[in-house]
């Protein structure tokens, strides 16, 4: 299926991208749709990039449902492990 | 080739050696862009006889980009637009009707969402044939309140005079059997010549090759009927 949902989030953050190089990233996107690479018929894909870059400006992951899951768990419990002051 | 308004879009054509009289075909790319995949569809169809020619729908955000980076920078400024889409495709069929080879005859055939833009363009555009492959949300309803703006075709399809051939895995959801079968309810309604095949353990994407999704039998069996139904509608 296409499922054509997109979600957006606006990002204040650095990327390693192409060459190697960290940029600055300013937009997340995120849908569950066709993967380009990995061996799975969907995948929950996060573009991280800087549109004002280029559309190569890009960091691209694409995860499996149950490991985009897993990550969502140790995100929040990376955020929870540190001081409330500093990730308010 | 030109395109909407005008412009200069790039596109990629391949076509029999012979200098015989045909028919032509417009392939319009799935979601994840104009990819190698793609152009090997574009190199079967002249293979199997046709001019066949794919603009890159996603030249205009990302000239020169790689086609997975050009189809997310489409994808999050909300893909491509209808207008635009009928727009390139208009001009993909007019190139390929100038070709000194043409019949005069010209089909559209498009994978994914290509399937339905390819149904957007037989509403809109004159061509001989459509083929749509598992095309979502030519009928049903859209996710809301996203960035990507899609709409259901429900409205245009009585403008749809062409013949169509619908091709489609049972265990897709976009589009869900209970719509391909709308879908061909309407057509009935409106007079609109077609025909559908529906695949057992196939669901989206069972053409895509290079994609886990593929399966061979069903894969082989949409292309004799591709080629058995353009011989049909772009020969002569």
């Amino acid at each position: 299926m296409c499922t054509y949902a997109t979600v957006k989030t606006a990002i204040d953050g650095s990327a390693k991208g192409p060459d190697g190089r960290w940029f600055h990233i300013t937009d997340g996107t995120v849908y569950f749709d066709h993967p380009v690479h990995a061996m799975a018929e969907h995948t929950l894909n996060i573009d991280f990039g800087d549109p004002a870059k280029g559309p190569a400006a890009r960091v691209a992951v694409e995860l499996t449902a149950a490991s985009a899951q897993g990550l969502l768990a140790a995100i929040q419990a990376a955020l929870e492990s540190a001081p409330a002051e500093l990730t308010a | 080739m030109r395109g909407h308004g005008g412009d200069e879009v790039e596109a990629y054509i391949a076509r029999p050696t012979e200098d015989t009289a045909r028919g032509g075909v417009v392939v319009v790319h799935h979601m994840p862009g104009f990819d190698r995949a793609t152009k090997e569809i574009v190199r079967r169809f002249a293979e199997l006889g046709y001019d066949a020619l794919c603009p890159n729908l996603h030249w205009r955000e990302a000239p020169g980009a790689a086609p997975d980076d050009a189809a997310a920078a489409v994808r999050a400024r909300g893909g491509v637009p209808d207008e635009r889409l009928i727009g390139d495709v208009a001009g993909a069929v007019a190139y390929l009707r100038s070709l000194p080879t043409s019949n005069g005859k010209v089909g559209v055939i498009g994978y994914c969402s290509g399937g339905r833009q390819a149904v957007l363009a037989g509403c809109n555009l004159d061509v001989d044939a459509v083929v749509d492959c598992y095309g979502a949300f030519v009928v049903g309803t859209p996710p809301e309140g996203m960035p990507m703006r899609v709409t259901n075709l429900v409205d245009q399809l009585p403008n749809l005079r062409a013949p169509v051939l619908g091709l489609f895995g049972n265990d897709d959801s976009h589009p869900s059997p209970e719509q391909v079968t709308e879908l061909g309810e309407i057509l009935i309604a409106n007079g609109t010549p077609h025909e559908f095949h529906r695949y057992d353990d196939a669901g989206h994407a069972f053409f895509a090759v290079d994609r886990p999704s593929y399966r061979v039998a069903a894969a082989n069996d949409g292309w004799e009927r591709i080629a058995a139904f353009y011989e049909r509608h772009l020969g002569g």
